[in-house]
């Protein structure tokens, strides 16, 4: 069987669900597929509220965000067609991708593909490190906010950036005991006010130390932490163990780009973005013409710009089809005011640099 | 121990579902419709969901989101099942597969 469509987009997450509301409100006839049963992507575990910018789901909680995002969808469905369960597994020549369900394969016609993958969630190599109990943020999330179930009772947390410590805040909202906090910088990776929360609630944070082991035979019983030396290498005779049954993993996430790679994009390597990002113009267009990107594919960053990108992406696969008209313009310049603002400011410095380097990278080629 | 069950959580809401029995190794637990059966196996305290072919390594849960094939188990003959995405229904029988598991005609 076959299908066709005008924009094709791939992954319901935050980006993905932007870049398709966009398209169909615009006029094109959208397919959207996501691989999971549920649409939202990572946000129906975002139990926080976001900071959003002023105009866009500021103080509103992530599950929430989709919950709108969903809503939306669902009133253009005479444009938007949405199938669940349902993962892109590759580009063919001739604008042609396969889709894969449950026990059905097909293919795709499409003229513009939006490929909103979003990201994997990055390990860390320590001693048994592969035992049961050492989960990942995301799967920690999905356990615990999705399905109601605790990871453990007593959880070790490795990494201070943003999701290390919402995710360490959301563990005992739902009554873990977080039993500690690593990380092998000198100083707390995301925000402050974060990282004040738990404190504040007596979790001890371990900066400049590094997980050595897990501890246990068929399950984790514990871990041995130590400190580093400016170069991260461990400083002997600092080891101490600590009592934990899991351990979580928040250490970054990498783009998600086999896609991209496989339709011959070219890629460029941003360590600030998280790694490979496909070369993307100010449009979110790709190197290969009829393909853009939105969201954490394009570069690892959080929610509501992951909308305003996908916002970007819709609109412009729009414009490359029928032209340019006032709408399209509005969307594109709102969108771009507010990432402005969202990526302002010393937090968003790394961002800003990653993303200016894309933009140069694309001039250059 | 206690529960891993969330009774009280002061943002979300779990809807209660129908209580269902299944099977664990021969074994009979307790767990939810729908839930997916990794889920109910870790709600009710077991963590090893199979041992790694080749090292014989305890595997687990890990991703929760049907990538890493960490949890595959044998599912009502089914060998690997992703369980920690597949609903879980009244009186299915589930395993650890054993190596790579076995094909059954």
């Amino acid at each position: 069987m076959s299908r066709n469509t005008e924009v094709f987009v791939i992954g319901g997450g935050p980006a993905g669900l932007s870049a398709a509301i966009v398209a169909a409100e615009l006029g094109a006839q959208t397919l959207l597929v996501d691989d999971s049963a549920k649409l939202g992507g990572q946000l129906i575990k975002q139990t926080h509220r976001f900071f959003g910018s002023s105009n866009r789901d500021a103080g509103i909680r992530g599950i929430s965000i989709a919950d709108k995002l969903c809503e939306d969808v669902k009133n253009l469905k005479d444009r938007l067609c949405v199938l669940e369960n349902t993962a892109a597994v590759g580009f063919y020549s001739n604008n042609e991708a396969g889709i894969l369900s449950q026990n059905a394969y097909e293919r795709v016609s499409y003229q513009r593909a939006i490929v909103c993958t979003g990201a994997t969630e990055n390990s860390l190599a320590f001693e048994n490190n592969d035992l049961p109990g050492v989960y990942g943020a995301g799967g920690v999330q999905t356990l615990m906010n999705v399905h109601g179930i605790r990871p453990g009772q007593k959880i070790l947390m490795i990494g201070s950036g943003n999701i290390g410590l919402i995710v360490s805040y959301q563990l005992i909202q739902a009554g873990v005991d977080v039993v500690g906090l690593v990380e092998g910088l000198p100083t707390i990776g995301g925000y402050l006010v974060h990282a004040s929360k738990i404190r504040r609630l007596g979790v001890p944070i371990y900066t400049s130390h590094t997980i050595l082991s897990a501890l246990g035979e068929t399950q984790v019983e514990g871990a041995t932490l130590c400190q580093v030396d400016d170069r991260f290498r461990p400083i002997p005779n600092t080891e101490f163990d600590v009592e934990c049954d899991c351990i979580c993993l928040a250490v970054g996430l990498t783009p998600l780009i086999d896609l991209f790679q496989q339709a011959k994009c070219r890629m460029v390597h941003i360590g600030e973005l998280g790694g490979l990002v496909p070369l993307h113009d100010s449009s979110m267009k790709t190197t290969n013409p009829e393909i853009f990107v939105a969201g954490d594919a394009s570069g690892i960053e959080e929610a509501t710009t992951a909308i305003l990108g996908g916002r970007i992406a819709g609109a412009r696969a729009y414009e490359s089809l029928y032209g340019s008209n006032d709408k399209v313009e509005q969307i594109v310049a709102e969108a771009k005011e507010e990432l402005k603002t969202l990526r302002s400011g010393s937090t968003g410095e790394r961002i800003r640099w990653g993303r200016e380097r894309v933009l140069q990278e694309v001039g250059a080629c | 121990m206690t529960s891993l069950r969330i009774e009280a959580h002061p943002v979300l809401e779990f809807e209660k579902k129908k209580k269902v029995r299944f099977f664990f190794e021969g074994k009979e637990f307790e767990g939810f419709e729908g839930e997916p059966i990794a889920a109910a196996l870790h709600a009710a305290g077991v963590k090893m969901l199979r041992r790694s072919p080749h090292k014989n390594r305890a595997r687990g849960f890990f991703c929760a989101i049907g990538r890493c094939s960490s949890c595959i188990m044998e599912v009502d003959g089914e060998i690997n099942t992703m369980t920690c995405i597949t609903p879980l229904k009244e009186g299915m029988q589930v395993k650890m597969q054993k190596g790579h598991g076995e094909i059954k005609p």
